[in-house]
């Protein structure tokens, strides 16, 4: 049912891979790294920008207070010796002493509270309000202790300081602004940017001053990154010896790619998970079948999950019924699973009152393939599906109107290792919520804001077996990235799809 | 021959009015710029606070005149996406399509005219079915497989040419040929078509009656009719490779204009769009405006038009 058919980039992987006689030129003498990137980066400065490749960026180019170990998820202090909470809205920090950011200007607590106050600042437009909007403002108690307050209890604070909030140089930014910092990138971090050419090439170098961090020291001394938005031409370049590493590369490639014994293929899991969400509350009309928890339990029972994983995103991908990833802090797995049964769908629409199914617009608006094998399990149990594939912009301003009724859906949580992140992003009663179920609502209020963890696992679990019960979604699968680089490269990727420059280094 | 060209200007000014006016209510019928531009990690609140920064909340026309007068005095504003001005965004990525784009018409037209009037001369011998099966293959083959099978051959098992980039003027060479051979089957078959036709003209028999020799028959006297449509062909045809190189930038990885309105669109990166569209319907009406006063220099009596 699931077989691939050949897409123009499978077909041309094909010529690609009979063709090669390799050169295998590395560059390891010349100590540069190279890399691809696939999609053209907006913005490098981390806060002005929403894409994975400006995360990888981020990590190389500044610090955080706080460092998760990707492995352990373990937090320790970067940027910070150590932190406490003073009460539920307020962290006190005592910063790490004799850190310089690449301009040569020293790390202090006025860095900060000029950082947290900036990008706090709703009208300074940080791009993911969701990563700043927690904090209020941060104050000074001396040289080297800094208070950030909150805006309400926010447990998440140390995942978030950990991730995305990065400290940036107060004098340099107050000048540069986030246009400025863009072109010409200033932090604290293991690699400083010698070059900039805004969505298309950008060159890293070791930061030899970098601080006893527990990223560790870089070991490559140069990072030279180019957008090459082929993924035909990135292996080409691979092939040619001009390409060290590249990621993101789709499963059938990196396949073919493993089975030439010349390059290291390593996949490893990401946190966005795929899901149909189901218009339970009746905004696309109160008569929509999806209101009857009968047919959003047939839904589930039709997907063949197991066939999805194993045949079409293979490599590190699971099955999932919760609407997080299991990972994710609170996204506990005692929940309803719905195993694949046909027979049992359809029985269930009958007693719907759908015993010759019904007709239905079902909506996509990336991975085509997985989409298609989708409708075909529910047109196998006798809904009907009208597919549409539009842009994600305009899938997503037609569900926050309210207008979609069966969609194909996936969400990557920011890598934020929270389920806060992803299940209370979406069952809140927030624009893109289908369901808007009070008690899930209340629920997860009380989980995303306790500071008290027991409490918290309590209400998620409350909302996820609820919402499980309720077959609110239909949850599917987990993601998976491959990463392709040349034997010479020691790299182990980690599961949150960030590329690390800094622990990479050569054989 | 001053108010015809006032008149043409005039037409021109009035086409690329509508243009961006359509382009612009089609972007904003395609889709919710802020959801586009709050980027798919953005929540709700996210999208609403970006609708109120931009003021896409306000009517479109309010919108599409503030532009409008903006772009009139030269100010094309700033990319939502890139954060920079698109009026400088925009000529750094026009230089690599403008050199792709003039290489590109230059090879298709010194290989396409001459493979043409050879064709003519002997029509239907071995360099003529040669040319018909250069210009049918053409055609018919996607110009981004040609391209993979160019970097295969050439990039990676000869290793003569790097694969993709802009670096340097060898990063041109396979795209050139790519976009060019694109255009080559029409401009030869034209060339090709036209020849036959003049060959068989009165003129030309008088001209060889009266002893004239046959180069000068040929390019002198033929050629110069032949090439006329030709010129105007290549004139569409160069529009053409400016503003839709996008499939050979994307192979070659050549971060040019058209490659840029392509990902902004996707990006409902409205002014980035909207300066491009101007961009691009400039060149059209410039390059036919030009191929024009070629033409009417080539044959007088297309002066008086």
């Amino acid at each position: 049912m699931l077989a691939q058919k050949p897409t123009r980039s499978t077909l041309a992987a094909a010529v690609l891979m009979a063709s090669v006689a390799m050169p295998a030129l590395a560059d390891k003498a010349s100590e540069t790294l190279n890399v691809a990137f696939t999609k053209e980066l907006e913005n490098v400065d981390s806060y002005f920008n929403s894409s994975r490749e400006g995360v990888v960026l981020q990590r190389a180019i500044w610090d955080g207070l706080i460092y998760r170990n990707p492995e352990t998820n373990e937090y320790v202090g970067n940027l910070a010796t150590s932190w406490e909470w003073i009460d539920d809205t307020t962290l006190e920090f005592k910063l790490r002493e004799g850190v310089t950011f690449h301009n040569g200007e020293a790390f202090n607590a006025d860095d900060v509270v000029f950082t947290v106050n900036f990008v706090a600042n709703e009208e300074n437009g940080v791009k993911t309000q969701r990563n700043v909007n927690w904090m209020k403002s941060a104050e000074k108690i001396d040289d080297y202790t800094v208070r950030i307050h909150l805006k309400e209890k926010f447990p998440a604070a140390i995942e978030f300081l950990s991730g995305p909030v990065s400290m940036y140089p107060n004098e340099y930014y107050a000048e540069a602004g986030p246009s400025g910092m863009g072109l010409k990138p200033v932090g604290t971090g293991p690699y400083k940017v010698t070059e900039v050419v805004p969505g298309q090439h950008f060159v890293l170098e070791a930061n030899g001053n970098y601080h006893d961090s527990p990223k560790g020291q870089p070991e490559i001394a140069t990072i030279d990154i180019r957008t090459i938005p082929d993924v035909n031409t990135q292996m080409a370049e691979l092939f040619s010896g001009s390409l060290d590493l590249i990621w993101q590369v789709p499963a059938d490639q990196a396949n073919k790619l493993a089975q030439m014994g010349q390059f290291t293929v390593a996949n490893e899991s990401t946190m966005r998970v795929g899901y149909l969400q189901m218009d339970a509350a009746g905004r696309s009309g109160e008569d929509n079948p999806f209101t009857n928890k009968l047919v959003r339990q047939a839904v589930n029972h039709a997907i063949n999950r197991q066939e999805l994983v194993d045949a079409l995103l293979q490599g590190s991908s699971k099955v999932v019924y919760t609407p997080c990833f299991p990972s994710q802090f609170g996204c506990v797995q005692d929940v309803t699973e719905y195993d694949y049964d046909p027979e049992k769908a359809k029985a269930l629409l009958a007693e719907a009152g759908y015993p010759d199914g019904f007709s239905i617009d079902f909506y996509a608006y990336r991975d085509r393939q997985y989409a298609e094998a989708i409708t075909s399990y529910l047109n196998a149990v006798g809904i009907t599906t009208n597919f549409n594939m539009l842009q994600y912009s305009a899938l997503r301003e037609k569900n926050m109107n309210g207008e979609v009724a069966l969609s194909f859906q996936t969400w990557g949580s920011y890598s934020i290792n929270d389920a806060s992140a992803m299940v209370s992003q979406f069952f809140k009663h927030g624009a893109l919520d289908s369901t808007r179920d009070d008690e899930v609502l209340e629920w997860l209020n009380v989980a995303d804001s306790s500071t008290a963890p027991d409490t918290r696992v309590e209400y998620y679990t409350k909302a996820l077996q609820k919402i499980t019960g309720e077959a609110f979604w239909a949850p599917m699968f987990t993601y998976n990235t491959n990463y392709v680089f040349k034997d010479e490269v020691a790299y182990t990727p980690t599961s949150d799809e960030v590329l690390r420059f800094v622990d990479m280094s050569w054989k | 021959m001053l108010t015809f060209i006032f008149k043409r200007l005039g037409l021109a000014l009035l086409v690329a009015l509508t243009v961006s006016f359509i382009s612009f209510s089609l972007l904003f019928l395609s889709g919710d710029p802020a959801a586009a531009l709050a980027g798919e990690t953005a929540s709700g609140e996210d999208v609403e606070a970006l609708r109120r920064l931009y003021g896409f909340d306000r009517p479109m026309l309010v919108q599409y005149a503030e532009w409008l007068f903006s772009a009139l005095r030269g100010d094309f504003g700033e990319s939502y996406y890139f954060k920079l001005p698109v009026a400088s965004l925009i000529a750094e990525r026009l230089q690599v399509t403008m050199t792709l784009g003039l290489c590109g018409i230059l090879f298709a037209l010194v290989t396409a005219v001459p493979l043409g009037v050879i064709a003519a001369i002997r029509p239907n011998s071995l360099i003529d079915r040669v040319a018909l099966f250069l210009s049918v293959a053409g055609q018919a083959m996607p110009s981004f497989w040609f391209g993979l099978i160019l970097i295969v051959v050439f990039a990676i098992q000869l290793g003569w040419l790097p694969p993709s980039g802009a670096a340097t003027w060898r990063h041109f060479i396979m795209p050139t040929i790519v976009l060019g051979y694109y255009a080559m089957p029409a401009i030869m078959r034209l060339t090709r078509a036209g020849m036959l036709d003049v060959l068989n003209s009165d003129f030309i028999r008088t001209a060889r009656a009266k002893g004239a020799g046959e180069t000068r028959v040929l390019f002198k006297h033929a050629l110069r009719n032949a090439i006329i449509p030709v010129v105007s062909l290549a004139a569409v045809q160069m529009g053409f490779m400016l503003g839709g190189s996008i499939v050979v930038e994307s192979v070659f990885a050549l971060h040019g204009a058209g490659y840029l309105a392509w990902e902004s669109i996707a990006r409902n990166d409205l002014p980035t769009v909207q300066a491009l569209i101007l961009v691009f319907s400039m060149f059209y009406i410039v390059f036919t405006f030009l191929a024009d006063v070629l033409n009417a220099w080539l044959d007088p009596r297309m002066r008086s038009a």
